[in-house]
């Protein structure tokens, strides 16, 4: 049992972000970048189920530039066997990155694909589904918890009112959320390890893949500002401003 | 032209995202087909032709359209994308965010999330960085697969004269995936998302014994009660009342933010709440600074007192 497990680079998702002067891009320049998230749980699943003896290698795959090497060296570092940078200097969107991905998948040909369900960055919550469909696979979106069959994968998925489980046949795709997991902090030996593993490299310009944007941004701005916080100093003021004056209540 | 919505439903009610998204729809334009496909989902057929501005229902009924299951409804939503058909639609719920990105795919075309504005027939905005940003966004495709923030557009009305509805073969079933049980969370209180008031309660609560006594509160205001991502996590409430960017939207009259510190990723699914009253005994908590009414103080003092009040104001 083979798993692929798709990671992005995004921006720390503690940080506070800005518009760059040009007002169509984020200044992402002098963040902290690393694994977003919803990734970072998706490579822990993939190497727990390894640990428990139910899969034999974990891959992690990003898209991107040069500088995404980092966050594959993470993964390295918690325990995935092999890393390949599919690379790109252009910002690609989620159709592209799927068809990408459905690249490595053919040639890999794992029985499962575990992928953030999200990233913290654009928040699309695409790139798993897309992949899935393009591949024909069914999906466990939102996965809580994931259990591995020979043949089938278990998954209680976080609906907006509870909890569903599915039992996908494999090969599937999953898409993590929050609660599957806690990832693990790495160890220094397994840092320097990762640091001397090989990237396997692929050019997205050679795949024949249509990488132009469909999504052209026009624009981005920040919401509009809430006029202030006025404090209370007692809950007799405060409902009073409630019933009287924002007339929200009574 | 023509603009294609995907109904949410469990077989016997209509979801009430779907009001919203026929807003939505409405401003793109007027002839609208309401696809509801599920089982014995006859009540929800009737009940999707008598929303304002739905033009015809068509439904699918079948077995393996009973559970929701994107890998079912994908065929089905693509045989009825025709040459006319310009715009797919759907609430940005669970539901849509599962079905729409394998509808999108294999149209070959972008899937645009979490519209809260439409500025055009090919332009629309939607945020990013969990609501810290807005994006103007264009798109080129032919066909426009989008889903809708439910909080942002005003939920269609419901009219007395019922539109047609048309049977739709299905389409055969795949099966590789299966539902084999649900635990959904049983509640008299409104709605989360569309709730005229939420009572959210964050890691200052405590305990999950502690939690219940938003209830009291949220009782007294006919509330729907919410969580941080903080509260969940501790097992103090169920995942479904998660308020913020990977959780649920919800912008209701009233706010009441209880314990809860104002992660810039709980804050995403509050801020464009109409008043927002923040409660913390932590007096730089960043919650304040999305409030418009904060009172620092210790909870459990506050949450009876609060309580008391609003008893003496109904009086």
């Amino acid at each position: 049992m083979k798993i692929v497990v798709p990671v992005k680079r995004t921006v720390d998702p503690n940080v506070k972000v800005r518009i760059s002067q040009d007002g169509h891009s984020m200044d992402t320049r002098s963040l902290k970048m690393g694994m977003n998230p919803f990734c970072e749980i998706a490579v822990e699943e993939a190497i727990r189920l390894k640990e428990a003896g139910k899969a034999s290698a974990v891959i992690v795959v990003t898209v991107g530039a040069a500088a995404c090497e980092d966050i594959l060296r993470h993964g390295l570092g918690m325990g995935a066997d092999r890393a390949i940078l599919i690379e790109t200097e252009l910002s690609l969107q989620p159709l592209a990155i799927a068809k990408l991905l459905k690249v490595v998948v053919d040639k890999e040909q794992p029985d499962l694909i575990i992928s953030g369900k999200q990233s913290i960055d654009e928040d699309n919550n695409q790139t798993g589904q897309m992949l899935a469909a393009l591949l024909g696979w069914p999906q466990g979106t939102f996965a809580s918890k994931v259990e591995l069959e020979p043949n089938r994968a278990m998954i209680t998925r976080e609906v907006d009112d509870g909890l569903e489980r599915l039992a996908l046949t494999l090969p599937a795709v999953v898409t993590t959320d929050l609660r599957l997991n806690q990832p693990r902090y790495l160890k220094l030996p397994n840092i320097m390890k990762a640091k001397k593993m090989p990237i396997e490299r692929l050019l997205a310009s050679e795949s024949g893949i249509d990488l132009r944007s469909r999504l052209i941004v026009q624009q981005l701005a920040e919401p509009t500002k809430r006029s202030g916080c006025m404090k209370v100093q007692s809950v007799a003021e405060l409902v009073n401003a409630l019933h009287n004056v924002a007339r929200v209540i009574g | 032209m023509s603009i294609l919505i995907i109904a949410e439903h469990d077989n016997h009610t209509l979801s009430p995202s779907v009001l919203p998204t026929v807003t939505a729809a409405r401003q793109l334009g007027q002839d609208i087909s309401l696809l509801v496909a599920g089982y014995h989902c006859e009540a929800v057929a009737e009940a999707s032709a008598r929303i304002e501005g739905v033009s015809r229902v068509l439904v699918a009924d079948a077995a393996h359209y009973q559970d929701g299951l994107a890998e079912e409804l994908t065929p089905l939503v693509i045989q009825q994308v025709n040459e006319t058909v310009r715009f797919v639609l759907a609430p940005s719920s669970t539901f849509g965010k599962n079905l729409m990105p394998r509808v999108a795919a294999l149209l070959d075309v972008a899937q645009i999330s979490d519209i809260v504005r439409i500025q055009s027939a090919d332009t629309f905005v939607r945020p990013l960085y969990a609501g810290n940003v807005l994006a103007t966004v264009q798109s080129h495709d032919p066909i426009k697969v989008m889903t809708i923030r439910t909080t942002a557009f005003e939920p269609a009305k419901l009219v007395t004269t019922a539109a047609e509805q048309i049977p739709v073969s299905a389409t055969p079933m795949i099966g590789r995936s299966i539902l084999l049980d649900r635990d959904r969370s049983k509640s008299d209180r409104p709605e989360l998302t569309t709730a005229r008031v939420v009572v959210s309660g964050g890691r200052g609560l405590g305990s999950a014994e502690n939690f219940r006594l938003l209830e009291v509160l949220a009782d007294k205001l006919g509330a729907a009660i919410g969580a941080s991502r903080a509260a969940v996590d501790a097992g103090f409430i169920s995942n479904d009342h998660q308020v913020g960017q990977t959780g649920k939207v919800v912008a209701p009259e009233l706010y009441i933010a209880i314990g809860i510190s104002g992660a810039i990723q709980h804050l995403a699914g509050m801020k464009d709440s109409k008043v927002i009253v923040a409660i913390n005994k932590d007096p730089d908590a960043p919650i304040f600074e999305m409030a418009d009414y904060g009172l620092v103080a210790d909870l459990f003092q506050a949450l009876p007192e609060l309580t008391k009040a609003l008893d003496t104001l109904n009086s």
